[in-house]
């Protein structure tokens, strides 16, 4: 057993650091931290992709016959650990992360031929269609219909909580195909342009004061069946197959890493009054460290039982409980780490853009409105108390 | 950056698995429990046979030179059984005192009467007044003209009574009336001026309290050449610490299991326990929480030999969460046994018990999270 990366790693982990050092401009570092919300926006995200995809580097997870770098799982850590590290702006995960994995798993050749090359380049801006105002967490209730006629589907309903629709030029959804007894298995998933007529996306303003979520209403709107991923009534599957790797299976510690050293290095700057004196503070700040230690290992684990082709178990769950919870920690105490100043709202977004001097110092501006935003850590993509019941079937086998 | 274990790692866990559940059963806990010894010297010879005695000792030493993460292998099988053989006093503290402080003939003279199971040794450092400081030892050690005389108090002296030596900790006085170097003396456990008491201890296995009045010791009861011990004795507990650590895991995660199995054979309103959502989220806490303490023992274990910020931080850190961990798991566990949970009928109360002494050993879950913080350059006066 071994803490420390070998030769080819630290060689790999030189690259990163050289990549990122020539490709973050200061206005993507500055723009990025002042983003309170989950996603940079796509000016800023999408300039990112299009470096990465430049380098090879636009798909970590992929397989290499897609255009994937074929990265060992040490070496996506590295590449997570330090992009975390610098500050690098959040590229459209929905792309990448989650439809993408699908697309390859159960698309039609000409289905990966058309859409993967152009989530890779950054053409395609992705949003997901799975909630909707009546399906929450019984997200197999779910209603939008899709009507077969002739070689299209006629769709009508609503999709909710959809990040960035405003910015999606597609989306990939759970629609209702056919009326089961079992409502899962009435369920296709299938790939929306944007465009289409009879589509219209409400913005919805979150507690934060940011525009990242929308309802989006469909109106009688034509899909090619062709767009239809898999087969017809096995949405389910593959949608809990993305939830899987919305959940996690991801590198989360060193972003958390990150975030409590801006908020530790507020906490120790004259700005705050030196709150880390506050021994309160500097206590909290060492409980949440030892959380992210005890996180970061659990990654450490769960890459070497994958590098060595182990399966790591459902931890999935385990993860996104402790990611969200530690995330909401984490900001809450930068809300108490600078104090008075929690006070001043600043209503402009993106606060990157802002034209004149704020009236507090600017790194605090995302304070108060991140830990806003972050309540929804704990809620999207299966709240805790869904994890917890997931967790107690798969992990415990109750 | 591997964390999967070794083949020999594999063997090393499969044999200390099988060994801890065919020999700790609840009739040998019993049994031991009323042993005025507090553990079986006949395991404690199976034990120098297995070679689990010579495991940290270094190969030059005739030992087997494993780490802190085989050794943490061992004490997390050892947690699942309640072992009470006094491993962390003579191998893991015992071992590495001698190791770091003592010169090569001390080396060369106690090590291997350690690896065959002839030498058991305890630590004795804490007083009443220090709390949990390392730094704050009042003992003082007087050169005589042939030797050392010790006087002082020790408290919580873990598995003392078991002890043909126990490793004291003084202050020479070199008459200056200044705090002298903090030193290791090896005090036989029949020395005169000695007053030993014993008592039974939280959770299991035995502990003592010394009173020491003009204790004689000749002059190679010095271990080591006389230089200040207490980095020495900083790096040897954030070791111990480390190896706990790994108990408590193994305890943690019987806890668990024998609460899992209850909640789904316990009936009430016609139903498992285990159906009801309350329940079931509650196991699902205790799960990461087993889970979170793995991870943090592993990284304490692989961190025991790093820079000594890194090191302290990582096993004071790992202290810190297990210990609050370690709580919630066992009172959780208590609690979803209702009111069998509270008798001696059931094991649960004993694993409670030695959880609850795991947090209290070397200092609880605030003091190390204060400690972590002090390290990493934050306020910590209360």
């Amino acid at each position: 057993m071994d803490l420390a990366f070998n030769a080819e790693e630290r060689a790999f982990e030189k690259e990163v650091r050289e990549f990122i050092a020539a490709n973050l401009t200061p206005e993507m570092k500055r723009a990025t931290a002042l983003t309170p919300s989950v996603f940079s926006d796509p000016d800023i995200g999408m300039a990112w992709q299009r470096a990465l995809h430049r380098k090879g580097w636009g798909a970590p997870g992929w397989p290499v016959e897609y255009g994937g770098p074929d990265w060992t799982p040490a070496q996506r850590w590295i590449f997570e650990t330090e992009c975390a590290r610098a500050g690098v702006p959040n590229v459209n995960v929905m792309g990448v992360k989650m439809v993408g994995p699908v697309i390859i798993g159960f698309g039609s050749p000409e289905q990966k031929n058309f859409y993967l090359p152009r989530i890779l380049s950054g053409e395609d801006y992705w949003c997901q269609g799975y909630s909707e105002p009546g399906s929450g967490s019984d997200l197999a209730s779910l209603k939008t219909r899709a009507v077969r006629d002739g070689d299209d589907y006629i769709i009508n309903g609503t999709k909710i909580w959809t990040t960035h629709a405003h910015h999606a030029n597609r989306m990939f959804a759970l629609v209702r195909t056919n009326e089961t007894e079992r409502q899962q298995d009435g369920i296709s998933f299938i790939l929306i342009d944007m465009k289409s007529p009879g589509i219209t996306t409400r913005p919805i303003l979150t507690i934060g004061g940011d525009h990242e979520v929308n309802q989006v209403f469909f109106d009688d709107v034509r899909v090619p069946v062709a767009n239809r991923v898999g087969e017809e009534g096995k949405g389910w599957t593959y949608g809990k197959y993305l939830l899987e790797f919305e959940r996690g299976s991801g590198i989360a510690s060193a972003k958390l890493r990150d975030a409590l050293k801006t908020v530790s290095s507020l906490a120790e700057s004259d700005l705050t009054g030196r709150a880390i004196d506050d021994p309160d503070i500097a206590m909290r700040m060492s409980e949440i460290e030892v959380d992210i230690d005890a996180l970061e290992m659990t990654e450490l684990r769960v890459l070497s039982a994958l590098q060595t082709g182990q399966n790591p178990g459902a931890v999935s769950s385990l993860l996104k409980l402790r990611v969200s919870e530690i995330r909401q920690a984490v900001t809450r105490l930068g809300v108490d780490v600078i104090g008075n100043d929690g006070l001043y709202v600043e209503p402009m977004r993106p606060l990157y853009r802002l034209n004149e001097a704020p009236g507090i110092p600017e790194e605090m501006l995302p304070v108060v409105p991140e830990y806003l935003n972050g309540r929804a850590y704990t809620i999207f993509g299966g709240s805790s108390e869904i994890q917890r019941d997931i967790v107690a079937k798969m992990v415990l086998g109750l | 950056m591997d964390l999967t274990l070794s083949d020999e790692q594999r063997l090393l866990r499969e044999s200390a698995d099988r060994f801890v559940s065919e020999t700790y059963t609840a009739d040998h806990r019993r049994k031991v429990a009323n042993d005025p010894l507090g553990f079986s010297a006949d395991i404690w010879k199976q034990f120098a046979d297995l070679g689990w005695l010579a495991l940290p000792i270094a190969e030059a030493h005739g030992g087997l030179g494993g780490g802190a993460v085989e050794v943490g292998i061992l004490m997390e099988a050892f947690g699942r059984g309640l072992v009470s053989e006094p491993y962390l006093s003579t191998v893991v503290i015992g071992v590495s005192l001698i190791s770091e402080c003592g010169t090569e003939a001390q080396k060369r003279a106690l090590l291997p009467d350690i690896a065959d199971g002839s030498l058991y040794l305890a630590f004795a450092h804490s007083e009443r007044q220090a709390r949990f400081d390392l730094a704050d030892i009042r003992t003082t050690a007087k050169k005589t003209s042939d030797g050392w005389q010790l006087d002082g108090h020790k408290t919580a002296v873990l598995d003392g009574n078991a002890a043909n030596q126990i490793i004291v900790s003084a202050r020479v006085d070199d008459g200056s009336g200044k705090p002298g170097k903090l030193c290791l003396f090896l005090m036989p456990k029949g020395a005169r001026g000695l007053a030993l008491r014993d008592f039974p201890r939280l959770g299991g296995g035995r502990a003592c309290n010394l009173e020491l009045s003009g204790v004689q010791l000749l002059a190679d009861a010095l271990l080591g050449n006389g230089n200040d011990a207490l980095p020495a004795i900083e790096a040897v507990i954030d070791r111990a610490m480390a190896a706990l650590s790994a108990e408590a895991v193994g305890i943690m995660q019987t806890l668990l299991d024998q609460t899992l199995e209850y909640t789904k054979i316990r009936k009430q309103f016609g139903r498992p326990l285990s159906a009801n959502q309350v329940i079931r989220h509650r196991l699902a806490d205790m799960a990461m929480q087993c889970d979170e303490a793995r991870s943090m023992a592993l990284r304490a274990a692989l961190m025991a030999d790093a820079e000594p910020i890194a090191r302290s931080r990582a096993a004071s850190g790992a202290k810190a969460k297990i210990g609050k961990c370690a709580r919630f798991v066992a009172e959780q566990s208590v609690q979803l046994h209702g009111a069998m949970g509270v008798t001696e009928e059931l094991d649960i109360g004993s694993y409670f018990k030695r959880l609850l002494a795991f947090d209290t050993l070397f200092g609880g879950s605030a003091h190390h999270y204060r400690r972590h913080a002090a390290l990493g350059g934050r306020a910590v006066q209360a």
